[in-house]
């Protein structure tokens, strides 16, 4: 079976600084994947890369078989990405901003499909009203939303609960479980490394743009009896 | 098809729903324009046989096609970028040719509305006939959606609004204030006379008048061939920027 994402030596520079070394991995269609790290270890410049954001010096990545330059048309289709910045536009209402981009992947009628994230993501209340006046956690939510509206079978999650509050990530890790159940592979980078280990059945610990440790998740806590995720994490990263 | 109509909607709606600003404020700036030159030269100035104040008008309505146009893509771009609502663009599958089609037609459609608006206003105090409305058409649609193209470009280069504003000062400004809306290039001394030529605004604005008064500074079919040059060169360079995604795509 094809991989969800198959990233084969990326490599990025920014100037100088190399925020990719040669990061190399396969994930499985149905997977619920951690991309793990502290800040600069180049989570999100690996991600940016998988969703077109960025174009990477080297290397190939591809989702579904689709390479994300070559046969870009095809591999965004099947990619929802919710990036880390909280962003918006500030001229439309939620179910605007959800139609419109609808309207961006070729979808005329959606509004069920809208209607239903919409009362997953306890927004119904809300679709009427203008991003503007949204509090950060509902911008967060729409951020979600709009990552999903195409119904794509791979979906990444950067830092989706970054200042969210503690109802909103149940509702919000109950959905995407949902979603994982039902064939969706999840990627998922994140800070907060509890919710790691309860959702993710693989990581991958990132460090200065190279991967240092890529297994299932109970392999990476067996390495260290008794010890945290976090634990794990950062005994792996003083290695 | 989708793609194209939603990003098009999308980018009429944003000036759409702040039409006071976008739509109305320039046609009250043309307008006072208007009286203030008019009110001080119409008596004493005529222009290949036509009154001042006549002559004036189509200049304005084209001035302002042009600024709007550029304003709008270029502002759209440059807000998207810094607040970062690029990415809601850059991740689907919108081809560059789309984006190009659905940026310049929204930005054309809003220097249109403005060109309307100021043709409106300003009728009421003009002797003014249309005695080639082809030509007014054409030029009005080649020379919008070149500043559109151009406007594209300026909000992909800049990285702040302060670079767009001197875009907008030091070369759009310059560009359309001397080009001939308020005056004909043969009132003026030999060497700005053939300065203006390498102005491509004059001969947007002088091949919209002809469209007008049927008399113009240059034959309309020569400024025609300029514009459209313009507009495909401008339109190749923009492609291309889009394609490679400078400054779009890191």
């Amino acid at each position: 079976m094809v991989s969800a994402v198959s990233i084969v030596d990326v490599v990025k520079h920014f100037g100088s600084l190399q925020a990719l070394a040669g990061v190399s991995m396969e994930i499985g269609q149905g997977e619920f994947f951690g991309l793990l790290g502290p800040n600069g270890a180049g989570k999100t410049t690996l991600i940016s890369s998988l969703a077109g954001l960025l174009r990477p010096d080297a290397g190939t990545l591809k989702v579904l078989g689709h390479d994300v330059i070559d046969d870009f048309r095809a591999a965004r289709r099947l990619l929802g990405v919710v990036p880390q910045e909280l962003v918006f536009d500030p001229f439309f209402s939620v179910r605007e901003t959800l139609r419109i981009q609808s309207g961006y992947f070729g979808i005329r009628k959606n509004d069920d499909w809208i209607d239903e994230i919409l009362a997953n993501l306890d927004l119904t209340a809300k679709a009427d009203v203008n991003m503007r006046r949204l509090s950060g956690g509902m911008k967060r939510r729409v951020l979600v939303a709009q990552a999903l509206v195409h119904k794509p079978p791979v979906i990444v999650l950067d830092e989706p609960t970054a200042g969210v509050d503690v109802e909103l990530r149940q509702g919000l890790w109950q959905f995407v479980r949902r979603l994982n159940a039902e064939g969706h592979t999840i990627i998922l980078t994140t800070h907060y490394l509890e919710e790691a280990e309860a959702l993710c059945n693989r990581i991958a610990l990132m460090k200065q743009g190279r991967v240092v440790a890529l297994d299932k998740t109970i392999n990476l806590m067996a390495a260290y009896p008794g010890a945290s995720l976090e634990e794990v994490f950062v005994r792996t990263l003083r290695q | 098809m989708t793609g194209f109509l939603t990003l098009f909607g999308k980018e009429f709606l944003r000036f759409w729903k702040v039409s006071f600003q976008t739509i109305a404020a320039p046609v009250l700036t043309a307008l006072l324009y208007l009286l203030i030159f008019g009110h001080v030269l119409d008596d004493h100035v005529q222009v290949h046989g036509v009154r001042y104040t006549s002559f004036l008008v189509p200049g304005l309505v084209m001035m302002q096609i042009l600024q709007n146009a550029f304003a709008n893509s270029s502002s759209s771009l440059i807000q998207a970028k810094i607040t970062g609502s690029i990415v809601f663009v850059l991740l689907p599958p919108i081809p560059y040719s789309v984006f190009f089609a659905a940026y310049v037609l929204a930005a054309l459609a809003r220097g249109l509305l403005v060109g309307l608006g100021v043709l409106a206003a300003t009728v009421w105090f003009a002797d003014l006939r249309v005695v080639a409305p082809l030509w007014v058409l054409v030029f009005a649609l080649f020379g919008g959606a070149l500043f559109a193209a151009l406007g594209m470009i300026a909000g992909i280069w800049s990285e702040k609004f302060d670079h767009l504003a001197g875009f907008q000062n030091f070369l759009i400004m310059p560009l359309t204030m001397l080009s001939g809306v308020f005056y004909s290039i043969y009132t003026l001394p030999a060497f700005w006379q053939d300065l203006s030529h390498y102005n491509p605004v004059f001969y947007m604005i002088d091949g919209f008048r002809y469209g007008f008064f049927g008399v113009s500074d240059v034959a309309p079919e020569v400024s025609l061939t300029v514009v459209f040059a313009c507009f495909a060169a401008v339109s190749v360079l923009t492609l291309s920027l889009l394609k490679r995604g400078w400054k779009l795509r890191g």
